[in-house]
């Protein structure tokens, strides 16, 4: 009865965004106010009956019923409560359930909190969303149905991958969605400025928060995705530029470029047909992200014809939205007026800048992912792209992008003044400096260590530089400086945390790439390793039953300088349903560098196959990312963007501020 | 293994026969000169595992990249340079084993497209912000015309009146 019931809701939830993306869109061209209204209950009600619908799934694979097939595919009775919950998106059908209820959650809070946006844009783009809604259900339908019920009830399930059966299953998917799909809003604005023919700065102030939540999401959900390949792989690797990763790394660059020039519009309404191209390929490469790693085709051209309906239909929708946008623009896009001149030397430039190279990467990402698979369709030969290609192309990119990244925020908008600013870097540029110098003498490495970190703590003491100057701190008594830096705009702030988040993140890359040290070595009861200042003694063995798995783990002790410091335990288990070993690497935090032991083979005379690194300063790599999304947060909450909301009463009274950002 | 082992193996789900993590370089395979360990490390981030899905020899537990490893290791201890070590690894598995592609003909694209795409924006900025100013210059010099009330004014005032 639960499954009809949610394929039930699913049903009506498609009938729904047919209305939706038809009757307000009608109105909305035709000026007829009552048809516009139509657009906020029908996606309220959306979210409701998705909302039914994922629900119900949920309760299949939480009271494991196994008559549903994705449900034995998938979940295990003797699965731990959440991950029976988790593995509802563990698999192609439920995951696309889960992006539909999280395009819905966005229909409905543009929906519920859009009330300052006018009445036919807010139509059109309610629409816009809906259509993607709408293509959605129906492949879910016709090609993914989650709820389709076996013949025969089977007594247990096959369990998930339990590689899968993890917390970061919990987090990754979920948020990497919310990523995506919050492009979609962007999407909608910038389809509805085309169909509207008009777009001005407001536009831009309206799409800015929607824009943010999905970076900020993304941001997390990439880190967080990163993070959890980290320790549950067993080799401690974090970016392999694998297709499937670069496949969600795209979207971000290009939603990252799409902030930025948003900005430029919001501020000072130039680069609008600019900005609207990339929120239309943000969204188009974030439904890349979602279909090619989906359909297979990235792994293997013929992947796609394992499953022609699902190839076709993805095919399809591909061509329909990302197309069916550009042509739109193509139509449209010369209709809208440009605005805003400036000057190359000038905050916009800087930001201009800033979109030429994100996206070039991205681009480059996007060549490097794809022209395998061209390739071979078109000659047969196949060739591989992998690491190495991406550290020499993607990685002078973003060197160079990030050398100029301290100089954006600094210049001034219209006409800035370069020689200025480099004066005003001076400091982060010798503090950058002296970083090099020091680090490379007592850790003596080669050239690229030197400029990753000089780049990376350029980034931050040139942000930092940036906080110095808009609050006076270097030239004012301190009480005025924190006055000023209370009253500094949340943007501002946002920027500042953003970039130095970047850094963050760079120093953590050079950190765990260049300075690591691993030791793989066979080891029996009573051996001994060392590495770096550690050594790790083997101490004993052990076993243990988990819910639905059983464990062999050994226990090393870990000293430094002669010094207990704590216990290691790494372990594998097998799994029984699937007849399969996971590796459960051992952590240890040091500061913000970790130890890090995993367990190859168990010989039959007891020796193990051992891996111990030390990873130095690796834990800089997902907290610059926290503080890059903490940046975006800050940024969302400036009272800018909340358009309405009340002056802090003061306000007249302050020094006349920095412009926000 | 990786994050895109995960996303994989949330969707292929069960179907296909997931690699499961474990241990890459065993260490019986580790040879006792450490340069050579070290040459035949750097080499092994760079030869693809041919049965997996883009993870490097270092990285695959497979067999077969065990099997390349120590073959690697053997044409090191023969005394081959890297580039022959490499050669010898195409010749026998063909093209396909470089994670990093040699520039030919057929990568040519690969190769260029990053600088091109970055010349090719950059130019097409340097024309746009060239045309933006020409326009402006145009539009700063050229008288602006008169609107209909002005000309009627003026047709008034030098009697040469409409009707």
């Amino acid at each position: 009865m639960i499954p009809e019931l949610g394929h039930f809701a699913l049903v009506l939830a498609l009938a729904i965004a047919l209305v939706q993306s038809t009757v307000p869109l009608y109105g909305a061209r035709t000026g007829d106010a009552a048809l516009m209204g139509v657009a906020a209950p029908t996606a309220l009600a959306q979210f409701g009956f998705v909302a039914i619908s994922f629900a119900a799934l949920v309760a299949c694979y939480v009271t494991s019923d196994f008559s549903v097939a994705t449900v034995f595919e998938n979940s295990h009775s003797a699965m731990p409560l959440i991950y029976k919950f988790t593995s509802v998106w563990g698999n192609h059908e439920g995951s696309m359930l889960l992006w539909v209820l999280i395009l819905s959650v966005f229909g409905a809070l543009v929906a519920a909190f859009g009330s300052n946006i006018p009445a036919t844009l807010k139509a059109t783009v309610l629409s816009v969303q809906s259509w993607v809604a709408a293509a959605f259900y129906i492949f879910i339908l016709a090609t993914s149905n989650p709820f389709v019920r076996m013949a025969q009830a089977p007594f247990e399930g096959r369990d998930l991958n339990p590689i899968l059966q993890d917390f970061g299953l919990a987090v990754h998917p979920p948020m990497l969605y919310l990523g995506y799909v919050g492009f979609s809003i962007s999407f909608a604005f910038a389809i509805g400025a085309l169909i509207e023919g008009r777009i001005d700065a407001a536009w831009a102030r309206w799409v800015r928060p929607w824009t943010l939540i999905a970076w900020i999401c993304l941001t997390l959900g990439i880190a967080m995705g990163s993070f959890w390949a980290y320790y549950t792989l067993g080799w401690g690797g974090w970016w392999y530029w694998d297709p499937v990763e670069n496949a969600s790394f795209m979207p971000w660059l290009a939603g990252t470029a799409l902030l930025h020039s948003a900005l430029v519009m919001e501020k000072r309404e130039a680069l609008k047909v600019w900005t609207i191209l990339l929120a239309i390929l943000t969204f188009s490469l974030s439904l890349i992200g979602t279909f090619l790693v989906r359909s297979g085709v990235l792994t293997s051209v013929h992947a796609f014809a394992s499953d022609p309906m699902r190839g076709i239909f993805i095919l399809a929708i591909l061509v329909l939205f990302i197309g069916g946008g550009l042509a739109l623009f193509a139509w449209r896009a010369p209709l809208l007026k440009q605005g805003g001149l400036f000057a190359p030397i000038s905050r916009e430039g800087a930001l201009v800048i800033n979109n030429l190279f994100l996206t070039t990467a991205c681009a480059t990402v996007f060549v490097g992912t794809l022209y395998p698979l061209a390739l071979e369709a078109m000659t047969g030969a196949k060739i591989s792209v992998g690491a190495p290609y991406f550290d020499w192309t993607f990685g002078p990119l973003f060197i160079i992008l990030m050398i100029a990244v301290p100089f954006g925020p600094l210049l001034a908008w219209k006409r800035g003044d370069l020689k200025g600013v480099t004066q005003r870097l001076t400091a982060a540029f010798a503090l950058a400096v002296i970083g090099v110098l020091v680090v490379c003498v007592v850790e003596g490495r080669p050239v690229f260590a030197a400029v990753g970190l000089g780049v990376a703590t350029f980034v931050i003491a040139g942000a930092a530089t940036d906080l110095f100057e808009r609050t006076g701190l270097w030239r004012a008594p301190f009480p005025i400086a924190a006055r000023r830096a209370v009253g500094l705009p949340r943007s501002a702030w946002g920027t500042a945390f953003a970039h130095i988040g970047l850094g963050i993140t760079l120093l953590g890359i050079v950190g765990e790439t260049q300075w690591g040290s691993e030791q793989i070595v066979s080891l029996r009861q009573g051996d001994k390793v060392a590495l770096r200042h550690y050594d790790f003694t083997f101490e004993g063995t052990s076993t243990r039953n988990g819910p639905n798995y059983s464990e062999k783990a050994v226990h090393f002790v870990v000293r430094r300088n002669g010094e207990v410091i704590g216990e290691m335990v790494p372990s594998k288990r097998t799994f029984p349903a699937r007849d399969m070993t996971t590796t459960e690497a051992a952590l240890m935090t040091r500061g913000v560098s970790q130890l890090y032991v995993s367990l190859g083979d168990i010989s039959q005379d007891g020796a193990v196959a051992v891996r111990i690194y030390h990873k130095p300063l690796v834990l800089l790599i997902w907290l610059g990312a926290v503080v890059m999304a903490f940046g975006g947060a800050l940024s969302l909450s400036d009272r800018r963007l909340r358009v309405g909301a009340p002056k802090p009463a003061k306000a007249k009274s302050k020094p006349a501020l920095q412009p926000a950002e | 293994m990786r994050i895109a082992t995960i996303v994989r193996l949330l969707v292929l789900a069960a179907a296909l026969a997931a690699p499961t993590p474990g241990f890459a370089v065993r260490p019986d395979e580790i040879l006792p000169d450490p340069r050579l360990e070290v040459r035949a490390r750097a080499l092994s981030h760079e030869l693809r595992c041919m049965v997996c899905q883009n993870q490097s020899i270092d990285d695959s537990d497979a067999p077969l990249a065990h099997d390349l490893r120590v073959l690697v290791r053997e044409r090191l201890k023969a005394g081959d340079t890297n580039q022959q070590v490499l050669d010898f690894l195409v010749a026998r598995y063909g093209e396909f084993v470089l994670l990093k592609p040699r520039f030919e003909w057929q990568t040519a694209p690969l190769w260029l497209a990053p600088i091109g795409i970055l010349l090719v924006g950059t130019v097409t900025l340097a024309a746009a912000v060239r045309r933006r100013r020409l326009r402006r210059a145009a539009r700063l010099d050229a008288p602006v015309p008169l609107s209909e009330s002005e000309q009627a004014r003026l047709a008034e005032l030098t009697g040469a009146g409409p009707g």
